[in-house]
């Protein structure tokens, strides 16, 4: 608290909650960021970064705490927040890819009205670009959709540090290096450096520890909605943070199977994106796809599962089943009853000469209905008087159902209770036992854990396999995050 | 020399409608004079009013299904009150931009699909039609019918007026800060929020503005007709759409270009003219119609194509 007299603050939050249904995604966090410094901000997924941003840029209301700008304190809101110079480069590219860039440059800043906007917003970007990235050629009258992903991101950067009458106080980057290469992402460490030299603030999210280490003043730790370590970066080593973002209490131990692996892949594919490990697949194990969200895990998981059914063209038979992760965009019929949302994956085999045979589709259902205990008096009830975990459980059953000999499945347990949780892993290990193949992206560490074996992901490649024992947080945590030399 | 993604898109739609006006003079070379393009492209002028309208809604990422409705009750306000007391007539101009500018909020408010509202709107407006004018009938007033039928030295009227509206929308959402915001949204409606702009303002007054539009449509219509009819304009609905697919649009992204519109439309009127000098019978126009919209669309996706193949190199 000294601290802060002695520095303006920019933003401060204090006591955050914030909770989405029975998930809480804030549970009374603090961050509090001054002029003049850069705040490194690390956490595993669900730790609740994201979520923070957004309450400091005003799109979230918390349900608790209170967040002032500027020392002051009372309303809330994009406005307040962009009154107060907050602006935010987010992960997800967040230009209207349809305009150009001084179209862009006049949607982001309300101040460029008036005549002859279109050059004073072409000047401001240009100057803006050319103070970043030295050298950049990027032709500022072209359309978003024209430039690559790399110049779209030098764009919204340089979009949100320029200022047209007065420039922004804080500006939030959200994995701002993610598209960019080494030299760039140099330029604009640079540039930040620079710019909080000059009284600015600067909140800084990266998986690259080692950007993280050498340009912030001050790294927050957060775990779980709550901040967890608050220090100066000088502090902090690799190997520090890593640990600070782990949970080193929880060790609880299952019975690996431990599968003689002699026998030919049934699923391989080579190194992706040219480099870092390949992947392959034996009878009867469960494979995790572990490291941080968003980073190439669902798109494996869809190549794996073309390259054993074809694009367009159904087949009977299938090998590969998909257990999909998002229950209301691709998961459940909405209006259908539990009974076809579960057979729709083996309709092949219950029907003759192409009608579906409805005993045998009773039969199906009942079986799995004890078997995999959904909740409900009747099957024919609607899939929407389930709750989330069950309705999770009739599309693992969906799966299951079928003769697929591997399932595919795209982090399935989200906001799923601990108790369904439970069950299904006991399904799982059982299925496993059978000889089938699970491949399994989760964002959960106790989840990945479970598995026989883990390949984590880091930019869209496969950056390590851990084995048995060695699957651990801390490995995951460490293989997920950059180190420092290592680019 | 690279061409930017929005001039390759302008090319399509302009090379189809010289193609088009080629094979027609070549066919009906007496169609190559004052008069001849002046009724080759007359009714164009109110179908290029309704699209442009239908191109503000498409390019909120919209769809509406009450324009050939919408246009047609125009007219019959146009033919009646319009011309029998203006006040009246403009007031009730107004009110139906309002209730436009209302539909938006609506849609925007409740997270609706636009095309359920309109198409529900588009009742509306057909009984509101049939109850100002049960018969065919009505009168255009004086000065519309004097706009329509004036003969500008050299160019005749409907190409003035193709180009007039053509050059108006193409500043209008092209290059001024409300265009770009209502591109904005179709593009990237969470980026325009998160900048601090009223998204439902937004909406509000591209919904207000394609109105405007299909009012000018209505009365320029009546101004060729002379009279008006509660079904007068039912076809604008589909023609608008295509009008704006042909000339470059597309659905969703806010991905539009009003000049492409205007030329769409001018296509559109013109493969009916080609059809008909083509002795086709009026029972086959319509598929004839349809294959030249396929013909025009896939070009353009191939095109699509290769630009993507090329960005991937």
């Amino acid at each position: 608290m000294t601290e802060a007299v002695l520095k303006q603050e920019v933003v401060a939050a204090r006591g955050i909650k914030v909770t989405f249904g029975a998930v809480k995604a804030l549970d009374g966090a603090d961050l509090i960021i001054h002029a003049g410094e850069c705040v490194g901000l690390v956490g595993h997924n669900g730790a609740g970064k994201s979520t923070i941003v957004n309450v400091i840029n005003g799109g979230l209301s918390p349900h608790e705490g209170e967040v002032s700008y500027g020392g002051g304190s009372g309303e809330h809101g994009i406005s307040v927040a962009r009154a107060n110079g907050v602006r935010c480069v987010f992960q997800e590219l967040s230009l209207c890819p349809n305009l150009t860039v001084n179209e862009n440059v006049r949607v982001t800043h309300s101040e460029l009205k008036g005549w002859n906007w279109r050059a004073r917003a072409l000047e401001l970007v240009r100057r803006q670009l050319e103070e970043i990235f030295p050298g950049h050629g990027i032709d500022c009258d072209s359309t978003v959709d024209d430039l690559s992903i790399a110049e779209r991101q030098m764009v919204e950067i340089a979009i949100s540090f320029s200022g047209a009458n007065e420039r922004p106080k804080l500006v939030i980057l959200d994995e701002p290096t993610s598209s960019l290469d080494a030299g760039l992402a140099a330029q604009l460490m640079a540039y930040i450096r620079r710019f909080v030299s000059e009284g600015g603030a600067v909140l800084l999210i990266s998986h690259i520890l080692g950007e993280i280490l050498s340009t912030s003043d001050r790294i927050v730790v957060m775990k779980d909605g709550r901040v967890v370590a608050d220090r100066a970066a000088k502090e902090f080593s690799t190997r520090s943070l890593v640990e600070a973002m782990g949970n080193v209490v929880r060790e609880l131990e299952w019975q690996r199977s431990a599968t003689a692996r002699s026998c030919a892949p049934v699923l391989t594919m080579p190194p992706r994106k040219g480099h870092g490990l390949p992947f392959e697949a034996h009878r009867g194990e469960m494979i995790g796809l572990a490291g941080l969200g968003g980073h190439g895990q669902t798109e494996a998981l869809l190549d794996l599962y073309l390259s054993g059914n074809s694009n367009w063209w159904p087949e009977r038979q299938r090998d590969i089943a998909f257990v999909a992760g998002d229950r209301s965009l691709n998961g459940t019929f909405p209006l259908w009853s539990i009974l076809k949302n579960l057979s729709i994956a083996s309709l092949g085999q219950l029907s003759s000469r192409s009608l579906v045979d409805q005993s045998r589709e009773d039969l199906l259902g009942a079986s799995w209905k004890k078997r995999i205990e959904i909740r409900t008096p009747d099957m024919v009830n609607r899939i929407l008087s389930l709750s989330g975990g069950n309705q999770q459980k009739v599309l693992f059953a969906r799966a299951l159902a079928t003769t697929a000999k591997i399932v595919l499945m795209d982090d399935p347990m989200r906001g799923v209770d601990v108790g369904t949780k439970q069950e299904v892993y006991e399904i799982l290990r059982a299925e496993a036992k059978s000889g089938r193949t699970f491949i399994w992206y989760s964002t959960e560490m106790d989840e990945i854990r479970l598995c026989d074996r883990v390949y984590v992901f880091r930019e869209g490649a496969i950056v390590a396999e851990l084995t048995g024992d060695e699957i651990t947080e801390k490995n995951v945590l460490a293989a997920s995050f950059h180190g420092d030399e290592a680019a | 020399m690279k061409l930017s993604s929005g001039t390759i898109r302008l090319i399509i739609p302009a090379l189809s409608l010289a193609v088009l006006l080629a094979a027609v003079f070549y066919m009906q070379p007496r169609a190559m004079s004052y008069t001849g393009l002046n009724l080759l492209f007359n009714l164009a002028v109110p179908i290029a009013l309704a699209t442009v309208a239908q191109m503000l809604i498409i390019a909120v990422n919209d769809l509406d299904l009450s324009m050939g409705t919408f246009v047609s009750f125009c007219a019959c306000v146009t033919a009646t009150f319009l011309q029998a007391s203006p006040a009246i007539g403009i007031l009730i101009f107004l009110c139906a931009i309002a209730v436009y500018a209302a539909m938006g909020i609506i849609i925007h408010l409740r997270e609706l699909p636009s095309i359920v509202v309109t198409l529900g709107m588009s009742f509306i407006w057909g009984g509101l039609a049939v109850l100002i004018l049960p018969a065919p009938g009505g009168e255009a007033p004086g000065w519309v019918r004097w706009v329509m039928t004036s003969r500008p030295p050299f160019v005749p009227m409907a190409i003035v007026a193709s180009v007039i509206i053509a050059v108006v929308t193409h500043f209008l959402i092209m290059r001024s800060s409300f265009g770009v915001l209502i591109r904005g949204v179709g593009g990237n409606f969470r980026s325009v929020e998160r900048a601090g702009w009223s998204v439902i303002r937004i909406r509000a007054g591209a919904y207000a503005l394609a109105g405007f539009f299909a009012v000018l449509s209505g009365i320029a219509l009546v101004g060729l007709t002379t009279s008006a009819d509660a079904n007068i304009a039912l076809r604008y609905t589909l023609l608008s759409i295509a009008g704006v697919i042909l000339g470059g649009g597309e659905f969703v992204g806010g991905k539009v270009s009003p000049i492409g519109a205007v030329i769409g439309a001018l296509t559109l009127t013109l493969a009916g003219s080609f059809l008909s000098f083509m002795r086709i019978s009026p029972d086959w126009q319509i598929g004839a119609q349809g294959a030249i919209l396929i013909v025009v669309l896939a070009l353009r996706l191939f095109l699509n194509r290769l630009e993507k193949r090329e960005k991937n190199r």
